[in-house]
């Protein structure tokens, strides 16, 4: 943890949990408000003090066809939340500026009822009367019975920190995504059947009608038909078109191109897939396709059987029927993945945007430390696999189901088409951010890219055509985002190769997986170039609705990140958008003071003093190549070549947010919900899960008491420090593991593994315990057994330092240094169990880095020359040690064991364990007494 | 206060006047071993530890399985199963078969009556004979001959490809205790409180065949023999259970020498007459023996004693080295002796000389058995009766390694690369040289870092 604690030194932690140590209140006479206005959940730190909620919330609302825009639900769903924030309002607000065309309907020239599969849309928006930021995710979800069979439905993150929506633009974007590809999901699923049953039931009133049609005929032979008769003919016509509509209809929904998150977590059992890519591979044949054909039916078994009803020739006006609600719409399982999934992102964002960045900054400078940060880190969150992978898997799968369609074919395309689609999806990301680095080669990686993409156009656009249709306005301006990391020549020569407009977009289709990052709505504009016009007409131009664009401060924006990295935009989008672009110019304009700070990122180290000057700014690459860290720069480069790929820029955002999410802590901060201001509660950031959280915080308090209790905390934190295994010795196990907990933070990790602490023994211990632990809380017992304990105890004295928490004496070493004193002072100021812990934190990775070039400094451990003695090199490194680093006394020991540390796990390879050394030194050991 | 708190010691109170062990505190400046690998894989007690060149060694045990390691690394070479009861014996044995290249070979021999030979460098099973009458409990490699001999109720003789060359007659049913090669193509073997000679001779008939015969039988153990063992081409030593120390002429098996009971008044007259008492037999007992070229070291019951072959006297001794017997001793190059004893400790002692002067109080490690270095008047009385100008010797301590947990049957000394030490734990033990350890992985370091062409990145 490299974070200055000073920055989080004001977060409040709820010390309920550990009701030992906490403190009494101070009585109400003698404390002094900290903030005038302080209320429920206000906090001096609120930008916005004026806003009318006390924490960040997500809303989801709908655009109802009967009732106009309307809330639906809040996360946290807590009344307190929204306070007198008025969510009608705010709904109308977020509804109003959705981008995404939904048309439906029987466009010009097409038989049939067309679905559109839409893509989000992704809009900030800003209201300063309010005090309310939102980044607002739109989406369209499929109901048979409703108008055009969409429901626009949006997901907005309200917060009260415009700079907080801003700069976690990109991580909002991506786990909305993932919310959003969720309920769309079930919502397919849903629709599916939905659309089967009606096709039951049309089958079934048209068999009826059928019958009643050849019994009337029957029963009149007058030779001419009857009105009666007539009209049922009629009716039969119209449901046997009904049918075919629907039997379209079903298999547009079934062809949905499933392109990601196929095997995520949102589709955790396995016939859920396999279904589904039968219902895809189903349509290979559109023929075979008709679900009323027995053969089609059976994959669909999971169905309660349907008794079909009789379909009334008129249906009930829209305004009668009661439209489904969001859980109907959506499959149940889908629906609650969807409310955790945005729970999630609920805990993830809360707190502090500065706490945010500073935690992600010191992740991804945690994740360079390579080499040392398995030492006092919990190294296993920062090895989560990179996210290109997760999408390989997703685009693997849903390609596969595009691959059935291309067997036909040839066989041939199948692997261009997945590494095309794969390299596309993986490398827009970083072009368009690094793009003054990475020119040189990312245009030849994105020409093969562009190269074998036209070769697959005639295989996808023949199999997608049926199917995809105006909707893909959307992902074709993510191709000119996400071209727009190309050179210009290059998009402009990969555009008048293809066969048709509808063949463009079909390439674009599918290259646009990860071009989501492409913020800008507004683009939306230019790409309607690109739609046949007769398309044209139907897309609402909902950004000159926008009524606040012009006149408010916080109107619609759009990350300039991306824009300012690419501000030679290709001419394409860039003509284009002229068109409409007068709306989308004047809300980008209006954030000067945002735009302002980018561009100088990227050069502005970090403070080395850990003393944060300026505000954290997300993370960027480039301040780990320009010297932040003199020391870990050469080498980590060197270490992982891959650091300096482009694609590692995406990759440690990635990594850093996927890590955040991991951070559940639900237990706790559902209790904290109470507490006053728990909108600035960090969000648990670092943790690989509650329980870790909690026991980091627990682990700090009872450090800071251990300190300020024993007098002898120094000695015993040296032994842990040096690789001296430290035993607990104490009859009451509570108290033992609490010790332990509490010295757990100072041990160094051996590997990548659990740390190297055992918190109850019972059995007497042998040298390998040594070995293994280093950290060990035994039990005193007063059995022979006990006995025996403490006959190894002793027997092995030299390797031990011994805490007795009964006497409250310690055996150990004698300690001199400076480091445990400044880690260690039990006069320390800090109060807070976390504070503490990063206070730790933050002087162990100090050591690190002192060890870290005590072990890699070349000269201090081979001769410079052939003929120079060895004693001149033990002199040289001591000098070093003491000189250099400024280290007294057996501080070097310290760092002389965790350099150990880090030679060792340096040169292990990584197939084999290794056998565990146990280094030691005979020095005599002292008792101290409180 | 410790030893209060976590109730007892190293030694119990009780036994502390009483004991005369010497004892070394936490501070071993001069003790390099400050680094350890538990070697597991045993699962009885190990008892053998060979080595087989310059980093590997094997270990056998009671568990019947033998064990190859890399000395350096700890790592586990091979694992050698194909005896079903535990070892009696092992030797290295390396067969050169005209070719340039070594074969590394180790024999076994095990209580299930077989004997195995075994390929270091694949980690397989050569050649296994299972057709002997008892078990070996001894070998010896006669490499000059290209031969090996096994000992147990009778002695046999055995070429490279486990070919039964010639055997002697029944010896005894309790077999052959030790093996000793000597000049003249002959071995000594104790049988019993025997020793007898055997000369091997080639036969008439055959390229390779030999014969063997009984030379001589020597008889003057009055107990059995516990150990023999070769000082140089002239002399070997033999040591029996009671505390006989016999020095014989390699060539006309004479003996050149006897101590007898050295551990009490014939030597030290002034030993008060209960602590001879208090000797048992087992407490006197030779359990084995060492040398170098000027002395013969012996680890007799709890002590050490250094016995100089020219002054064909005790010239040092600890006679309380250990809390328990002293199972192994050996003498290392620089002047050290190292013993483990039953008691699961390694000791490091250095023969330190010290040039008497008239008057002056005995240093502690001599007489070190009459308590804790006082010098008293016995002592003077013992030193003055030496002569003025013989330097005076003593065994210091210089180190304890602390590991085991149960008696360490033996060790291995690898100079550099640390000492290997097995016991009836299980566990095998390597004991490093930490400085020696951590600049090599610092070499390792920068191997690795080169090879990653990380150094360059660096300019």
């Amino acid at each position: 943890m490299i974070s200055a604690p000073d920055v989080v030194a004001f977060t409040r932690e709820e010390e309920l949990e550990d009701d030992l140590y906490r403190e009494p209140p101070l009585p109400e006479e003698y404390s002094v408000p900290l903030f005038p206005f302080a209320g429920q959940g206000a906090n001096p730190w609120a930008k916005v003090a004026g806003s009318k909620f006390t924490r960040d919330f997500i809303l989801i609302s709908e655009f109802s066809e009967q009732v106009g825009p309307q809330p639906l639900l809040t996360i946290p769903d807590d009344a307190k939340v929204s306070g007198t924030f008025d969510l009608n309002y705010f709904s109308l607000r977020i509804m109003s500026v959705d981008y995404q065309a939904s048309f439906v309907g029987h466009p010009p020239g097409s038989a049939y009822p067309k679905l559109n599969f839409v893509e989000d849309s992704k809009v900030v928006l800003g209201d300063s009367k309010e005090g309310a930021f939102a980044y607002v995710h739109h989406l369209t979800l499929y109901d048979l019975e409703a108008r055009g069979f969409v429901r626009p439905f949006c997901m907005a993150y309200i917060s009260a920190d415009e700079h907080k929506i801003m700069q976690q633009f990109q991580e909002l974007s991506t786990e909305f995504s993932k919310a959003s590809e969720c309920l769309k999901t079930g919502n397919r699923k849903a629709f599916a059947n939905e659309l089967e049953k009606k096709l039951k039931d049309l089958d079934y009133t048209r068999t009826v009608l059928h019958n009643e049609t050849e019994q009337q005929k029957k029963a009149n032979d007058k030779g001419y038909y009857t009105t009666q008769a007539i009209e049922k003919a009629n009716e039969l016509a119209s449901v046997e078109k009904s049918i075919i509509e629907h039997q379209d209809l079903l298999r547009q929904i079934r062809s949905y191109p499933y392109r990601k998150l196929k095997d995520s977590e949102f589709h955790p059992y396995e016939p859920e897939c396999a279904l589904e890519r039968a219902g895809v591979g189903s349509d290979q044949d559109p023929a075979a396709s008709d679900p009323a054909e027995p053969g089609e039916t059976h994959l669909y078994t999971h169905v309660p059987s349907y008794t079909p009803k009789l379909i009334k020739a008129k249906s009930a006006k829209c305004f009668d029927k009661k439209l489904k609600t969001l859980e109907e719409l959506c499959d149940v399982y889908f629906f609650t993945q969807t409310l955790d999934q945005l729970h999630h992102i609920e805990r993830t964002f809360r707190g502090d945007v500065c706490y945010l960045l500073t935690e992600q900054i010191s992740r991804a400078l945690l994740k360079q430390q390579s080499v040392t940060n398995f030492l006092f880190e919990d190294v296993s969150f920062l090895d989560e696999k990179p996210p290109e992978k997760q999408y390989r898997g997703c685009q693997g799968l849903g390609q596969g189901a595009m691959d059935e369609k291309c067997l036909e074919e040839s066989l041939a395309p199948k692997v261009v088409i997945s590494l095309g689609s794969y390299k596309s999806s993986v490398e827009c990301v970083p072009i368009k951010m690094e793009q003054e680095m990475e020119d040189s080669e990312e245009p030849k990686m994105a020409e093969s890219v562009m190269s074998e993409h036209q070769e697959n156009l005639d295989y996808l656009d023949a199999d997608i055509k049926g199917s995809i249709s105006s909707g893909e306005s959307i992902e074709v301006l993510g191709t000119e985002k996400s071209g727009s990391g190309l050179t210009k020549s290059e998009s402009q020569a990969s555009l008048p190769v293809m066969p048709s407009p509808q063949a463009g977009r079909s390439k674009v289709g599918s290259r646009r997986t990860v071009s989501e990052d492409s913020i800008e709505v507004l683009s939306t504009c230019p790409s309607e170039a690109l739609i046949p016009e007769d398309f044209k007409a139907s897309y609402p131009s909902a950004i000159n609705e926008e009524p606040y664009a012009d006149d408010d401060e916080g109107g619609l924006r759009f990350t300039p990140r991306a824009n300012l990295a690419d501000d030679g935009q290709d001419d394409v989008s860039k003509q284009e958008s002229l068109v409409q672009v007068d709306a989308a110019c004047c809300i980008g304009k209006e954030s000067p003071n945002f735009l302002e700070p980018l561009p100088e990122l990227g050069q502005k180290p970090c403070e080395e003093d850990g003393v944060v000057r300026i505000p954290p700014q997300p993370y960027r690459a480039e301040q780990g190549l320009r010297g932040g860290f003199p020391s870990h720069e050469g080498l980590s480069a060197g270490l992982l070549p891959y650091e300096l790929d482009s694609r590692y820029l995406s990759g440690s955002r990635e990594v850093s947010k996927s890590s955040l999410d991991e951070c559940s802590d639900s237990t706790s901060y559902i209790s904290s919900a109470a507490s006053t201001c728990s909108d600035r509660t960090p969000s648990p950031a670092h943790l690989g899960s509650a329980a870790g959280e909690r026991h980091r915080k627990r682990a700090g308090q009872n450090a800071l008491r251990f300190i300020r209790q024993y007098p002898f905390a120094h000695p015993a934190i040296y032994s842990l420090l040096s690789g001296r295994t430290l035993v607990v010795l104490g009859e009451d196990e509570a108290m033992v593991k609490k010790l332990v907990t509490a010295l757990s933070i100072f041990v160094p990790s051996c590997g990548v593994y659990a740390k190297p602490v055992k918190h109850w023994v019972t059995s007497p211990l042998h040298l390998v315990d040594f070995q293994k632990w280093k950290l060990i809380g035994l039990q005193r017992a007063v059995s022979p057994a006990g006995v025996n304990v403490l006959h190894a105890l002793s027997r092995y004295s030299r390797y031990l330092s011994i805490l007795d928490a009964d006497s409250k004496t310690l055996r150990c070493p004698l300690y001199k240094g400076a480091v445990v004193a400044r880690l260690a002072d039990h006069r320390t100021q800090i109060k807070r169990g976390s504070t503490y812990y990063m206070h730790v934190q933050s002087i162990l990775t100090q050591l690190c880095s002192k060890a870290f070039l005590f072990a890699f400094c070349h000269h201090l451990h081979l001769p410079i020359s052939e003929r120079e003695p060895e004693e001149s090199v033990v002199h040289r490194r001591m000098n070093f040690l003491k000189l250099q680093l400024g280290l007294a006394n057996e501080d070097v020991k310290i760092v002389q064991y965790l350099a150990e540390l880090l030679k060792l796990h340096y040169i292990q390879e990584p197939g084999q364990g290794g056998n565990p050394l146990l280094r030691f030194d005979y020095v005599p050991s002292f008792l101290y007494k409180i | 206060m410790l030893r209060w708190l976590i109730g007892g010691g190293r030694e119990p109170q009780g036994l502390a006047e009483k004991s005369s062990v010497q004892t070394i505190g936490e501070e071993q400046i001069q003790n390099p071993y400050t680094e350890l690998l538990v070697l597991k894989g045993h699962q009885d007690i190990v008892r053998f530890l060979v080595q087989i060149d310059d980093c590997r060694f094997a270990s056998a045990g009671d568990d019947g399985i033998i064990f190859l390691w890399n000395a350096q690394t700890g790592e586990k070479l091979y694992e050698l199963h194909g005896h079903t009861q535990k070892i009696t014996a092992i030797a290295p044995f390396s067969s050169s078969d005209g070719t340039e290249e070594r074969n590394d070979l180790i024999i076994t021999a095990s209580a299930d009556r077989t004997v195995i030979i075994w390929d270091c460098a694949s980690g397989r099973q050569v050649q296994k004979v299972s057709c002997l009458h008892s078990t070996v409990k001894c070998l010896t490699v006669l490499q000059r001959l290209n031969v090996w001999l096994s000992g147990g109720s009778d002695l046999c003789v055995w070429n490279g490809k486990l070919d039964l060359l010639c055997k002697t007659s029944h010896l005894t049913d309790a077999g052959v205790s030790a093996l000793v090669e000597l000049p003249k193509n002959c071995v000594a073997a104790a049988v019993g409180k025997e020793l007898i000679i055997f000369r091997l001779s080639a036969s008439n008939n055959g390229s390779e065949g030999w014969n063997i015969l009984e030379v001589k039988r020597l008889v003057d153990h009055e107990d059995n023999i516990s150990s023999l063992v070769s000082v140089n081409d002239l002399t070997f030593v033999t040591g029996s259970h009671i505390g006989e120390l016999i020095v014989w002429d390699a060539l006309d098996w004479t003996k050149q020498a006897s101590e007898c009971n050295f551990w009490d008044s014939s030597v030290h007259p002034d030993v008060q007459p209960e602590i001879k008492l208090s000797q048992s037999p087992h407490e006197t007992s030779v359990q084995h023996l060492a040398s170098d070229e000027e002395c013969v070291f012996a680890a007799v019951g709890k002590g050490i004693y250094v016995y100089n072959l020219q002054m064909k006297r005790v010239i040092a001794c600890q006679r309380a080295a250990h809390d328990s017997s002293v199972l192994h001793i050996e003498k290392l190059p620089n002047r050290q002796l190292i013993s483990c004893s039953e008691d699961g400790s390694v000791r490091i002692w250095e023969l330190r000389e010290k040039q008497q002067l008239p008057a002056e109080p005995v240093p502690t490690g001599f007489f070190n058995m009459w308590g804790f270095g006082r010098a008293n008047k016995q002592a003077n009385q013992a030193a003055k009766k030496m002569h003025e100008n013989t330097p005076v010797y003593f065994l210091e301590l210089v180190g304890d390694l602390i590991g085991h947990s149960s008696a360490v049957q033996m060790f291995l000394y690898f100079g550099e690369l640390g000492l290997a030490t097995c016991s009836a734990d299980h566990l095998i033990i390597l004991w490093k040289d930490g400085e020696r350890e951590s600049s090599l992985r610092s070499l390792t370091l920068f191997k690795k870092l080169a090879q990653n062409g990380d150094l360059q990145l660096k300019l």
